[in-house]
């Protein structure tokens, strides 16, 4: 037991570690820029303007706001200060919101958009790709082919199928949003309705593209371990063939869980822009929002909120991965 | 090295893939050759028009004509002239005028002007209908009347009165063939919403997406290359620092990074060369990673050890006893990220930061051109089906390739 400790010990120490460095990096990265951010947001603010002595305050102002007249160390600090208060800053667009209200209003849309879609089509995916590795012949002729296409339809370009299928043309699903647009958020039996009719969209999208990658994994891993020599020893022994399958899909089902740790990053990146598509109210379309209105404060909040919320599905999965599987325990152990 | 070539056109899902890549390759630098001119050039002036032959009509009506008689003719006219806006403002006056529409397929063009003729009458005053409104009924209902019936001339203006003088009847039974019509333009896949042709357009866009994809994988291929060398190579305190920033960097989403950048770039400092240079900079922890754990297995085999002993150089070393061996995995690793460069720069276009939109068309910015003029609603489905379908072709035929080079070089896979 004292080993699974220091295994979740160090896990959560990494999460801190990396942590921190994408505060850092989301603070840096914009600032390290050839061009200065105030200059662009106060042309911005400033078009058509005429007055300079106008134009000299605005740029003044963004500058106090942003403090980039002091050191960039004294910077970062200030930012990791308000960080720590939960103070993003103000929203330029949507004034006079502030940032953290309008994320913490969009973050739940989104978790609840791709939680279950990402996990529902990770287990459709293991499936099928267990089924193809176990059959083989017929169904592996098809459906590999089949699964390798859908899975290079991108997630956004999916989104725009499915809206055109089943929106515009069958008009059986709404083409955007989260509720109906004339429904204040309740939590009234007509309201749950609204968001699980809007709901249905987005979620089989995410669904149906996870599928496709996670079945080509599934499939390989699974012939890897079917043709395993413990495989065939327990053939020779005379072991149910049932017996064996379930060993084999619970050894190939792990690295899985790894694999879906890993690719978490590039997968909710993806899902963002189909959430987009759909006009769904998570990050997805602030940050859309934040950057068809140059809103500066709202791009730099919403890309922190993504890498915190992908930081912690993935120190989770690790935990749950290395909870389960001695492999990965002993592996960690010994670096 | 060529029989390994040789052995991955064995494979069905290899020779697949590189069919389907040759030949978009092929379209892509051969069309240009027989169709000039600027895939920008905005050739239509309104916006989405319908992929399909477009012929002059100043030019038709001064060509030769034939006669046909074909027995459909009528009935294909008036079928064209019922809108859908017609429709349903006949459907609308049926309801007013207390007509029976139950049996009525509203989409049946026939059965609903069967029913109009049957019932409209001009002189019936009928409660509810705006002076505008019964005028606009009429004049429907002799549209449809005259719809094949009423007769066309083609007039000339007399220079010196300026009166039109009758040059021609339009015969309802002429028909030119189109090889005698100076001006015929097949747009394959009609108009965007800039009035560019489609095929032309999208055949340039895949052409700097497969750019950009090339120098973003590169870029990520060479980063995740040496690092990856030498981290799993040199070991100790170099190999501890690279991972460490490696495992940074997978959990950290590479988007994160590229919406970062590219924002802060500013859109006129974003070509498409530095988007995918970009791209590259943010995507190569993948082959870092794969190259890192191929060459610590490789590090303690007996002929680097042997290498080591007869006193060669680390760059010798690696060049001869090292990469042979991770090759065939570096060369897949490469495929893949021209894949995910061409996706990453279509994300990033799909969200307003993509290169910059007046140079050169991608597969993305088209995506987002379609998207912002809301092509998917209005029934354009030539301006962002066939780009959709571009991009899954190329990773499709690119993955296609990578699993097959997999079944050759992992036996374990093989079917």
């Amino acid at each position: 037991m004292k080993g699974l400790r220091k295994f979740i010990l160090k896990k959560i120490l990494w999460f801190f570690i990396t942590l921190i460095v994408a505060v850092f990096l989301n603070f840096i990265l914009p600032r390290l820029m050839p061009s200065d951010p105030v200059a662009t947001i106060t042309s911005k603010m400033a078009e058509g303007l005429t007055d300079t002595a106008a134009v000299q305050r605005i740029y003044e102002h963004y500058q106090k706001e942003f403090g980039t007249d002091k050191p960039i160390m004294v910077q970062f600090f200030i930012y990791v200060k308000n960080l720590l208060h939960g103070d993003m800053g103000t929203s330029f667009s949507q004034y006079p919101r502030s940032v953290a209200s309008i994320l913490s209003s969009a973050i739940g849309w989104t978790i609840a958009l791709q939680l279950p879609a990402i996990l529902v089509g990770w287990f459709l995916g293991n499936f099928f790709g267990a089924v193809a590795a176990y059959k083989r012949k017929g169904w592996d002729k098809i459906f590999m082919p089949i699964s390798i296409f859908i899975s290079n339809i991108p997630a956004f370009g999916f989104a725009v199928i499915m809206l055109v299928v089943f929106a515009v043309k069958l008009k059986i699903a709404p083409t955007s949003g989260g509720y109906a647009y004339d429904m204040i958020p309740n939590f009234s039996w007509k309201f749950i309705k609204s968001v699980l009719y809007h709901y249905q969209l987005p979620f089989w999208t995410i669904v149906i593209t996870t599928i496709g990658g996670q079945a080509i994994g599934m499939r390989s891993m699974s012939i890897y371990e079917l043709n395993a020599d413990y495989v065939k020893y327990s053939r020779f022994l005379g072991i149910k063939d049932r017996k064996v399958v379930k060993y084999v899909f619970r050894n190939a089902m792990l690295p899985q869980i790894t694999g879906l740790a890993l690719s978490m990053a590039t997968m909710i990146g993806g899902n963002l822009v189909a959430e987009m598509i759909f006009s769904y109210p998570g990050i997805g379309s602030q940050i859309y929002a934040g950057i068809t209105t140059s809103d500066y404060p709202l791009i730099s909040g919403s890309t922190l909120i993504i890498t915190i919320m992908v930081l912690i599905m993935t120190t989770l999965l690790d935990l749950i991965c290395g909870i389960i599987d001695p492999r990965v325990k002993a592996a960690q152990f010994d670096s | 090295m060529k029989n390994t070539i040789r052995q991955l056109f064995h494979s069905p899902n290899f020779v697949v893939g590189f069919v389907i890549f040759v030949g978009m390759l092929l379209a892509i630098f051969l069309y240009p050759i027989f169709h000039p001119g600027s895939p920008l050039e905005m050739i239509g002036v309104g916006t989405f028009a319908k992929p399909g032959l477009y012929i002059s009509v100043y030019d038709s009506v001064n060509s030769e004509t034939e006669t046909l008689r074909l027995p459909d003719a009528d009935e294909k006219r008036s079928g064209a002239v019922l809108s859908d806006e017609d429709r349903v403002a006949m459907i609308e006056w049926f309801g007013k005028a207390g007509v029976d529409t139950t049996n009525l397929d509203a989409s049946d063009d026939a059965a609903v002007l069967e029913l109009w003729k049957a019932n409209y009458d001009p002189d019936k005053t009928i409660k509810g209908l705006t002076k505008a409104k019964r005028a606009y009924y009429r004049r429907l209902n002799e549209a449809l009347a005259n719809n094949g019936e009423a007769e066309l001339y083609v007039a000339t203006k007399d220079a010196d009165s300026g009166e039109l003088v009758e040059k021609s009847e339009i015969d309802k039974d002429a028909y030119v063939n189109t090889k005698d019509v100076a001006n015929v333009k097949r747009l394959v896949l009609g108009t965007d919403n800039f009035g560019r042709d489609m095929l032309k357009e999208l055949l340039a866009a895949a052409k700097t997406s497969l750019m950009i994809g090339l120098i973003a994988g590169s870029i990520a291929t060479m980063i995740g290359l040496i690092l990856g060398l030498i981290s799993g190579y040199v070991g100790g305190i170099v190999d501890d620092i690279i991972l460490f920033v490696m495992n940074i960097f997978t959990v950290i989403p590479s988007f994160v990074i590229l919406i970062l950048i590219s924002y802060s770039l500013g859109q006129s400092q974003r070509g498409a060369g530095v988007v995918a240079m970009i791209i590259g900079f943010t995507s190569w922890v993948w082959t870092a990673r794969s190259v890192r754990s191929q060459v610590i297995s490789l590090r303690n085999r007996d002929h680097v050890n042997l290498s080591k002993l007869s006193g060669h150089s680390l760059l010798r070393i690696i060049f001869t006893d090292i990469l042979p061996y991770i090759l065939s995995y570096v060369v897949m690793a490469f495929i893949l990220q021209i894949s995910s460069g061409i996706l990453a720069e279509a994300q990033l276009s799909m969200l307003g930061l993509g290169p910059k939109t007046t140079e050169v068309p991608t597969l993305g910015l088209m995506m987002s051109w379609a998207q912002l003029y809301s092509a998917h609603m209005n029934g354009s489905w030539w301006a962002y089906f066939p780009v959709i379908f571009t991009i899954a072709l190329i990773s499709f035929s690119l993955n296609l390739m990578n699993t097959g080079m997999d079944q050759v070089f992992n036996p374990a896979l093989r079917d």
